[in-house]
């Protein structure tokens, strides 16, 4: 996510950050590109021109031209400026009330909005409440269908009725989440264009009726110049309380989320990254701007790391680093954590200078064969032989290479690796913390993937 | 309602935004930097894209320099034609001789692909051609739903499979059936997917092999369903999906929003695809053929 921006921001700040004294002509020149950078990310051209004076006028005022490291100045005032931008804090869902929380969900077409409207139940869930869904969208054919199926896979409730209106059905919805005991009901709108009046003055109406606690914006990230005047256009017309970017997993630059709190006062409540249900995240201002800047973005890892990685078992696996017991069963098994974790390249994005790692390298992880080859590998040694991989002589190798469909010289190159990275855990273990680092470095530079 | 009355409309509802703001640049005035400079926020602004727009920009500051213009009136024709050369630097894909011609959708999530399998089933059905939807989206949830009640509104035949079904298994039966059934266009629905996804794009090669094997040649058309709306990235889309397929057009769609559309001189500057179709409303005729010069003209004549 994001990858195109910050690539581009990183070379000007590297350029910046060379310079031992900054002249204004220096700064003018690193603006120039930064406009550019945020306007080919599609942020919106006002905002742009507002971020770009005010980030100036702090750089070539004492803060900076004082400073023995002028250039990493500027960078401090271009990440303060983007957190501010996107709304410095993260800010939660209304909390739980006597009666259900009414969260209505609001967009254009093609937005997202059912998906997400089901994404967040799931979240909800995970958070201990009691979601409930209702589906208002009775234009698009299917609509229905669609949340009913997504909210049975994860066995949510709903409501949902084609005879009626959706203000009936939301009417009617929001007392069956009370009837059902549920503290969160979540409605589904139609997706409708900002400037079609009926379809607008219909969710004025839905509005009236349920009086919802939150309105949300369902906007793709994707979304060019225009989607500020969506956005306005909808706050206008029913007053929202925060947006929900979707599609934030391609290689969109996310424009939308730099310009969209900036036009509506609106914050950005959650992000969608992914097709699978669990794929939301709450939205973090200032960890998206230091990600967005390469800076890195460690705390998400880290919440990442707890939420799908066992941990007895990482506990058990660093023992077995300690006591060098490492195999190549332990191997595969953290090959499965790796990718339950997302791809490679975004777990790289929030590494500070992941940004650094070469494009070539990034896409290849991008590349799940090589992970599933690995695990096909191993998955056709028997036990002994992960064991004890000394045992695998040429006509053992043939065997597995045959069995997992690939050639001798994968099953080589493999074990190749394994017995490197063997070997980097033993010197890792006889090594200060100093050295750590440096060996992480190979190491990941060894990976097989 | 006429095709061309239904783009029209699409256009004129467009024009309060980017175009609207062209057409009030150009009305009045003499030239000078102000204006350039004002032409560029405008295009940038209307997704143009900023390499694009100061290529356009710089290219009208020589030619009027050259032809010494004072009166922003003059330079409206200039743009107009600047625009149509970039507008006409793709072919577009021939009408339907082989029978059956394949026709696949392919593009991001939620970029209307169904809908517009449906508009354009609908499309030939109107042409009095034998049409079978396919419904390759098997991986949505009630994405099959909805093309099948489109497909009983149009009136044309559906192939389909459960959902999570290997959709290139459901391609092969239908480009069985359709040889069978004596259907003369097939068009194949596919699951949204981001172009980033390695391995969804290559299920989408597989599914354009599959459909080679079974019929040489084909498919005849792949199409690429790009939200009007969307921003640079359209181009990251065009330019990714086609290294994974050769794409021979796109459909624009949503284009009755203010979405002014600029990102399609865009990608046809960078990747000259040409653009076949625009997406004008939710009805299932809201399907009208693109003809690159009428855009140009609608973007700057008032």
């Amino acid at each position: 996510m994001f990858s195109n921006l910050a690539e581009k921001l990183q070379d000007t700040f590297r350029r910046l950050k060379g310079k031992g004294k900054l002249s204004e002509k220096d700064v003018d020149a690193a603006m120039r590109e930064i406009r550019l950078a945020l306007l080919e990310a599609d942020v919106n051209f006002k905002v742009v021109k507002e971020f770009v004076n005010s980030v100036r006028e702090r750089a070539v005022g004492q803060e900076v031209m004082g400073s023995l490291t002028p250039g990493q100045q500027v960078i401090k005032i271009v990440n303060e400026e983007m957190t501010s931008l996107m709304g410095d804090k993260q800010s939660a869902l209304a909390g739980p009330g006597k009666e259900p929380t009414k969260v209505m969900m609001v967009g254009l077409q093609g937005s997202g909005k059912t998906t997400t409207a089901v994404k967040l139940a799931a979240h909800l869930r995970r958070e201990g409440r009691r979601p409930f869904l209702v589906a208002a969208d009775i234009y698009r054919p299917g609509a229905v269908k669609q949340l009913e199926v997504l909210s049975d896979s994860i066995g949510e409730k709903y409501y949902s009725n084609l005879e009626i209106d959706p203000v009936e059905i939301c009417r009617e919805g929001l007392k069956m989440a009370d009837r059902e005991d549920c503290d969160v009901a979540i409605f589904d709108t139609a997706g409708r264009l900002h400037i079609d009046e009926d379809m607008m003055s219909e969710i004025g109406a839905i509005k009236n009726e349920i009086e919802p606690d939150e309105i949300l914006l369902v906007v793709d990230a994707m979304t060019g110049q225009d989607a500020v005047n969506a956005a306005a256009s909808f706050n206008e017309a029913v007053g929202l309380s925060g947006v929900i970017l979707t599609k934030l997993d391609g290689d969109t630059r996310g424009g939308a989320a730099l310009s969209v709190r900036k036009v509506t006062g609106c914050p950005i409540k959650f992000v969608g990254v992914g097709e699978k249900i669990e794929a939301l995240e709450p939205f973090y201002p200032d960890r998206m701007a230091s990600r967005i800047l390469g800076m890195g973005d460690v705390l998400s890892l880290i919440e990442k790391a707890e939420a799908s990685i066992d941990q007895d078992k990482a506990r058990e696996m660093e023992k077995k680093l300690r006591q060098q017991q490492f195999t190549l069963e332990d191997f595969k098994d953290q090959m499965v954590q790796l990718r339950s974790m997302g791809s490679l390249d975004d777990i790289l994005s929030m590494l500070p200078e992941g940004g650094n790692i070469p494009k070539e390298i990034r896409q290849m992880s991008l590349n799940e064969n090589n992970l599933k080859r690995v695990e096909a590998i191993i998955s056709s040694m028997t036990r002994e032989e992960r064991y004890n991989p000394s045992l695998l002589n040429s006509s053992r190798r043939r065997r597995i290479a045959a069995g997992s469909g690939t050639t001798v010289q994968d099953v080589n190159r493999l074990l190749n690796q394994f017995n490197q990275m063997q070997k980097m855990f033993k010197q890792m273990n006889s090594g200060g913390k100093k050295g750590m680092a440096k060996k992480m470095k190979k190491i990941k530079k060894r990976f097989p993937f | 309602m006429s095709l061309i009355d239904h783009f029209k409309k699409g256009l004129a509802r467009s024009k309060s935004g980017f175009m609207g703001r062209l057409d009030g640049l150009f009305s009045s005035g003499e030239i000078n930097d102000d204006f350039y400079e004002e032409l560029e926020e405008i295009m940038v602004s209307g997704d143009v894209g900023v390499k694009t727009s100061i290529k356009l920009v710089d290219k009208l500051r020589e030619e009027v320099k050259n032809r010494k213009l004072k009166e922003r009136e003059e330079a409206r024709k200039l743009l107009l034609n600047l625009i149509i050369d970039i507008m006409n630097s793709g072919e577009n894909p021939a009408e339907p001789e082989e029978k059956p011609y394949i026709i696949l959708l392919v593009g991001v999530n939620g970029s209307g692909k169904t809908t517009s399998a449906a508009k354009l089933a609908n499309l030939y059905r109107r042409k009095n051609k034998e049409v079978l939807l396919v419904a390759g989206d098997t991986f949505r949830a009630a994405a099959i739903e909805q093309l099948e009640i489109w497909a009983e509104r149009a009136g044309v035949e559906l192939i389909k499979q459960q959902a999570g079904s290997d959709p290139s298994a459901l391609f092969f039966d239908a480009m069985n059936a359709a040889t069978a059934r004596n259907i003369e266009v097939v068009i194949g629905d596919t699951a949204g997917r981001l172009h980033s996804r390695y391995n969804l794009m290559e299920e989408l090669k597989k599914i354009h092999r599959v459909i080679g094997r079974n019929i040489a040649g084909a498919p005849h058309q792949v199409l690429l369903v790009v939200d009007a709306t969307t921003g640079q990235n359209a181009v990251a889309q065009a330019k990714n999906f086609n290294q994974s397929l050769p794409i021979d057009g796109l459909i624009l769609t949503k284009l009755d929003g203010t979405a002014r559309g600029g990102i399609v001189i865009n990608i046809q500057d960078e990747l000259g695809i040409p653009v076949c179709y625009v997406g004008t409303g939710e009805k299932m005729e809201d399907l009208a053929s693109f003809d690159p010069e009428d855009f140009a003209r609608a973007l700057l004549e008032s």
